[in-house]
């Protein structure tokens, strides 16, 4: 035989696609670019390695009153008076804009949150652009969205979007906005706010009117100073439930419209005649995708205890082959952690797993020495009482519980105060039916994970909040 | 020992496949695969006309198939032509490779079947690619599929058995799988994916779908099965997906010629291209690479 075979390591594949990154960045309200009142501006971080990105302007209630000023001039003097097709026209363009610079946007999303390229590459900014295409197309046929009546748009929206899909959740709520014919003022995250205001250079170039988008960025304060704004006609904030009851207690009768998506404990339900080795995929796709910092994330795994050890087996293997690492190797499957606290939130969390007495699997990749980093880790030996199984981690630990028959697996999944998505993983079509059908939760997927469609709303149950986004019942959110 | 049916869900296999022969191979990982790639090769021709003298062209290729390049493992050639190739090949390390047991349809009498593999093997062949009979499988005599397996690895007598499953007319996912489990608890040295003489042989969630079954056999005997990807794999992607693909899923270790196969006509004249490219910076044609 011939000398050995060369390794098959694979050499870094980074991403080089280049992206221009001011040194500071203003307001975009009116269609310019304005100085936050108080002056004041906060750096935005890659939390791979803890580099500053960019100075960020700190809104305030002045800066807010303006946007939102702004916001109701471009609805009055231009946007209502606006054909829909010619509306439709706009958002399409957006769309096209966002596709043709995709990889930017990609590029954008990864230095500024830590997810890896190939999930900013494939998920997020093509998911983003098909939302504004699939909502330029209902901008001119509204009519069928509100069968009873005639459908009229609402005014100004005010939206807050979180850290884990900043450009993706920015457009769900732009594109329906503007579609139906609302203006709309986006506060994006504080840790996240760069694809946003290169969202904000696409609009300005895309020419849309004066006001019809505007963006405040800021912490938690400018998000207050929005809710709180007398002339905005619907609230839509995707964030935390802790938030999201803040919210609900300001805006009550306020008149203002609400859409709250909110918090997660999503439950994983596997049956003993499930296809394994997709089953598997799945729950890799549900806790560790976007390093789980997903609202919707499956972060509780019901096994049925006959496979128990095969799953768990199964899953230590798999998590061995996760690929952690630099973000913008296209190779990388597993990021940074979006900030110094969730990071912290995160390991606060498994301490408490390990102190109730829960068993820790984790990968043992090397992290990287700079940023925020975590292992993938799951939790065995977990009981329904810790505070893993019923607290949101947001982060890429999962807790495995076993159940012994189906409704008991049901019992557990809907026995917290959340309800956002589910799934469930088993070969018999009656079984999934049965399941689905007695699961509170706004998603169900069966037999996979995390499939998503601007066509098919997203929303939850209970404390998972209200509304949905995507869909015909997403667009009637926006209407009145 | 059968394991029982397992099931397999469409979806997540294919998605799990698509991520892993679309990962980026760059640079030393490129050059490295293309030398994977050939060194577990199975160069092939498998035609009604095959004649002494083209099966001495493809050995001679096999041996050298450029300057500095090394050899493929094996020549697969019908069994008739097994003593040209043995001739040829003889201490140069290249394999020979027989397909047998009537190939491509398998629907010949059990002892014309165990007779052609006494046969080659005679002859030298040191590996048989057997078919099996998916008429049997379908009908639902799954015990007649692994009794004829069983028989022709008894007349191999020694010589490497990989057992072609022809994936394409099997119907479904899970009936592969089943067909896998079946042909490794029948002691198959190597599961093969085609004959190539349908139009659908190697995808990626078929070959993740069989390595997936190759790791469950080898947790649940310690045995380490070879997989043979034949059929459709042309270009240098898609041969180094499908690198990734098994490295991910069954290990490193599987990517040497004793675990890994690609059998192959023309994947050679692009591996060759694609190799010389990443050497000298710019690319040849197919003028530049010696055919068979």
């Amino acid at each position: 035989m011939a000398t050995a075979l060369p390794a098959f390591d694979y050499a870094p594949s980074i991403e080089t696609t280049p992206v221009r990154i001011k040194p500071r960045y203003e307001h975009f309200i009116g269609g310019e670019w304005v100085a936050p009142a108080s002056g004041e501006f906060f750096p935005t971080l890659n939390p791979a390695n803890e580099e500053t990105l960019a100075e960020i302007a700190q809104g305030d209630a002045a800066d807010v009153d303006r946007a939102v000023r702004a916001a109701r001039k471009g609805y009055d003097k231009y946007w209502r008076k606006l054909k829909p097709s010619e509306r439709a026209k706009y958002v399409y363009r957006l769309g096209r804009a966002l596709t043709e610079r995709s990889r930017e946007f990609a590029v954008l999303e990864t230095m500024d949150g830590g997810k890896p390229i190939r999930e900013s590459r494939d998920f997020d900014v093509p998911q983003a652009s098909a939302h504004f295409f699939y909502h330029a197309g209902w901008a001119d046929k509204l009519e069928y969205a509100v069968p009873d009546g005639e459908p009229r748009a609402l005014g100004v929206v005010g939206a807050i979007v979180p850290w884990n899909f900043p450009l993706l959740i920015a457009t769900w709520k732009i594109a329906p906005a503007l579609a139906c014919g609302n203006t709309i003022v986006l506060k994006p995250a504080e840790t996240t706010p760069l694809t946003a205001l290169l969202l904000a250079e696409v609009i300005a170039e895309a020419e849309l009117p004066p006001g019809v988008v505007n963006l405040v960025t800021g912490d938690g304060r400018t998000g207050a100073a929005l809710v709180d704004h007398p002339d905005v006609n619907k609230i839509t904030f995707t964030g935390s439930t802790e938030v999201g009851k803040r919210i609900r207690r300001a805006t009550a009768g306020s008149g203002k419209r609400l859409g709250l998506e909110l918090g997660g404990k999503s439950a994983l339900i596997v049956y003993p005649d499930a296809p394994l080795d997709q089953a598997i995929e799945g729950i890799v796709s549900a806790i560790y995708f976007n390093q789980g910092h997903v609202c919707c994330a499956g972060s509780r795994l019901l096994v049925q205890e006959s496979i128990e050890d095969e799953i768990v087996e199964r899953l230590r293997a798999r998590l061995e082959t996760l690929r952690v690492g630099n973000p913008l190797d296209k190779n990388t499957d597993i990021g940074a952690i979006n900030s110094r606290m969730q990071r912290e939130k995160i390991a606060e969390l498994v301490q408490s797993g390990l102190d109730q007495g829960a068993t820790l699997v984790q990968s043992s990749c090397e992290l990287p020495n700079r940023g925020y980093w975590y292992a993938p880790s799951f939790f065995t030996h977990v009981q329904p009482t810790y505070r893993i199984a019923r607290e949101e981690i947001f982060g890429p630990v999962l807790s495995i519980m076993t159940f012994r028959t189906a409704d008991e697996a049901i019992e557990r999944a809907n026995n917290l105060p959340y309800g956002l998505s589910a799934g469930i993983w088993t070969a018999s079509g009656q079984l999934g039916m049965y399941t689905a059908q007695r699961l509170q939760a706004g998603v169900v997927w069966g037999n996979t994970f995390n499939q998503f469609d601007p066509s098919s709303p997203f929303g939850g149950y209970k404390e998972s909040g209200f509304g949905r986004e995507g869909g015909l019942a997403g667009l009637r959110d926006y209407l009145c | 020992m059968i394991r029982p049916p397992v099931s397999v869900d469409a979806v997540m296999l294919e998605a799990r496949a698509s991520v892993l022969t679309k990962r980026s191979i760059k640079k030393q990982t490129k050059l490295g695969g293309i030398e994977i790639a050939i060194g577990c090769m199975d160069l092939t021709t498998l035609e009604g006309r095959d004649s002494p003298g083209k099966v001495r062209a493809i050995c001679a290729r096999a041996i050298s198939p450029a300057p500095g390049v090394r050899s493929a493992a094996a020549v697969c050639v019908y069994s008739s032509l097994v003593p040209t190739a043995v001739d040829c090949l003889r201490g140069s390390g290249v394999l020979v490779a027989s397909v047998s047991t009537a190939f491509p349809s398998g629907l010949s009498p059990l002892d014309v079947k165990l007779r052609e593999t006494r046969e080659a093997v005679a002859a030298g062949a040191d590996e048989i690619d057997m078919v099996i009979d998916r008429g049997a499988f379908l009908a639902g005599r799954e015990s007649e599929v692994a009794q004829e397996i069983v028989l022709v690895k008894e007349a191999c007598s020694g010589a490497t058995l990989k057992v072609i499953l022809e994936v394409g007319e099997l119907g479904s996912y899970a009936a592969i799988r089943r067909a896998c489990d079946l042909a490794l608890a029948a002691g198959a040295d190597f599961l093969k994916t085609s004959t190539g003489k349908i139009g659908i042989s190697s995808t990626p969630a078929i070959a993740l779908l069989m390595c997936e079954s190759l790791r469950d056999f080898q947790r649940a005997t310690g045995r380490k099965v070879g997989l043979k990807l034949a059929g459709g794999v042309r270009t240098t992607k898609s041969a180094l997906g499908y690198l990734s693909l098994v490295k991910e899923t069954l290990g490193d270790e599987w990517l040497q010629p004793q675990l890994f196969r690609i059998g192959a006509a023309t994947l050679l004249d692009d591996l060759l291209m694609q190799r010389e490219k990443e050497l000298s910076g710019s690319y040849s044609g197919s003028a530049y690479v010696a055919m068979a």
